[in-house]
């Protein structure tokens, strides 16, 4: 038998400061609240980008300049700035870590936004201005509904995101599933690493799973079909995206 | 001084190993998976489903789970470095043959082309654009992934190596060092793959020449 199944079957590890239900609430609170952050920031921009079509190549080069710097890497020059600040002030050195962490989150959220009111067909939004509807009532009548695929798929992108960084910000904010990892590692305790591992990929599987029903109960049923995937429709006729907008495709979804 | 650009070296061929064999070997095995599920959507909806969770899983865990069964060799990194690049893989090879126009299949059908001769004269080709466009996505988000390898120990530690060990000795600048250097590699990567795909598709470039 493995030896974190051993570890999580103790039920000394199920409470306390440092037990399981403890770890997750942490872990759940410190990735929503860098969540909803980056959704405040990055659904209204990606919002405005989309419907006006301005500032689309400098949305899709920050995404890709996103993409490119690991969150380890982040968290890593995270943490001198984090330590310079001092563990006396504990909430405050924490601050970096949360910025960090909604950096991450921001792109896929604001890209998710942007390309899926890109790919609603231009010819239903112009049919809507001729019918004399409002900019905002296009916006959420028309765009929206019909681009909730892509825009949960961008949040499911960054929430996972968040989830995994989370992890590595345990080093440095003290809490979540992260401090089994970092305390077992230092021990050395194997049997916790793995659990903390075990728990931490549960929760974001379980997270995403329930994310993937969000997404499919916002998709338009039209767009629905057995085999569909949280992809965002191929209007016909339109030739297939490539480069740049392929890859914000795949990042969206 | 030369000490440090030799390591900087030896770091760096590391994180090169690191992303061209899980890249490689994912892209092999999801070229595979594409062709079989590729005229089976509901085969497709499920390997969507399955890469999808194991994407799901957070690096640092899959890297510490894995270790468990292949112990500390490079195994335990390329393992999980290439089922990441599987979502991002098999969904662009598949949309890459699914932008293949169907006249275009129709008439390689008339002229007496086999399903095979199609595929691999026909339909790969002109899905290289999007296969590239994965492989560009694939590449950035496998360098990026693999910093955090370097927790498993130094011997195949790449540019997370600096991390590490700046994040143990509290060196701030063996942190900025790493960082710098794995979204350095990961730009240039890029830029490389970019030149890559206009050297594969010839015909882009002609019909982009004369317009």
């Amino acid at each position: 038998m493995p030896s974190f199944i051993s570890w999580l079957a103790d039920p000394a590890h199920w409470s306390g400061a440092d037990g399981v239900p403890t770890r997750v609430l942490e872990h759940i609170e410190i990735s929503g609240s860098a969540v909803l952050v980056a959704l405040l920031i990055g659904l209204p921009v990606g919002l405005w980008i989309g419907h006006t079509g301005r500032g689309a190549t400098a949305a899709i080069n920050i995404a890709n300049i996103g993409r490119a710097i690991p969150s380890y890497a982040l968290m890593g020059m995270i943490l001198p700035i984090s330590l310079s600040i001092g563990s006396e002030l504990y909430w405050l050195s924490v601050v970096p870590v949360f910025v960090a962490m909604t950096a991450l989150a921001v792109p896929p959220i604001l890209v998710g936004a942007y390309a899926g009111l890109r790919e609603v067909d231009r010819d239903l939004i112009e049919a809507a201005r001729g019918m004399g509807l409002r900019e905002g009532q296009i916006l959420r009548g028309i765009e929206i509904p019909l681009a909730a695929p892509v825009i949960v798929g961008g949040i499911r992108t960054a929430v996972l995101q968040v989830i995994a960084t989370a992890t590595i910000g345990a080093i440095i904010s003290g809490g979540g599933l992260g401090r089994y990892i970092f305390d077992g590692l230092l021990l050395p305790d194997i049997p916790r690493v793995e659990a903390g591992a075990v728990l931490i990929a549960a929760l974001a599987i379980g997270v995403d799973i329930l994310l993937a029903g969000v997404q499919r109960v916002l998709t338009p049923s039209p767009l629905r079909s057995p085999a569909r995937t949280p992809e965002p429709p191929d209007v016909p006729g339109e030739p297939p995206p490539t480069g740049a907008r392929a890859l914000v495709r795949a990042i969206g979804g | 001084m030369g000490d440090h650009l030799g390591l900087i070296w030896e770091r760096f061929t590391q994180h090169l190993e690191l992303t061209v064999i899980p890249v490689a070997l994912g892209f092999v095995v999801a070229l595979v998976i594409a062709v079989a599920v590729l005229h089976r959507p509901r085969a497709y909806a499920i390997i969507i489903s399955v890469t999808g969770i194991l994407y799901t899983i957070p690096s640092l865990a899959a890297f510490l789970l894995v270790s468990r069964f292949t112990g500390l060799s490079i195994l335990t990194a390329i393992i999980p470095l290439t089922t990441y690049t599987l979502l991002i893989l098999v969904r662009g090879i598949v949309a890459g043959f699914q932008a293949v126009p169907p006249d275009v299949i129709e008439a390689a059908t008339g002229m007496g082309y086999t399903g095979r001769q199609r595929l691999l004269g026909v339909e790969l080709p002109l899905a290289v654009p999007l296969m590239v466009a994965a492989i560009r996505l694939a590449t950035v988000t496998t360098i990026g992934l693999a910093t955090v390898a370097a927790i498993l120990g130094d011997t195949y530690g790449g540019f997370g190596q600096f991390l590490t060990e700046g994040l143990q000795t509290f060196f701030p600048t063996k942190i900025y060092l790493g960082a710098g250097l794995s979204v350095l590699f990961a730009v240039v990567a890029d830029l490389v793959l970019v030149r890559v795909e206009r050297w594969a598709t010839p015909w882009a470039r002609a019909r982009a020449g004369a317009r």
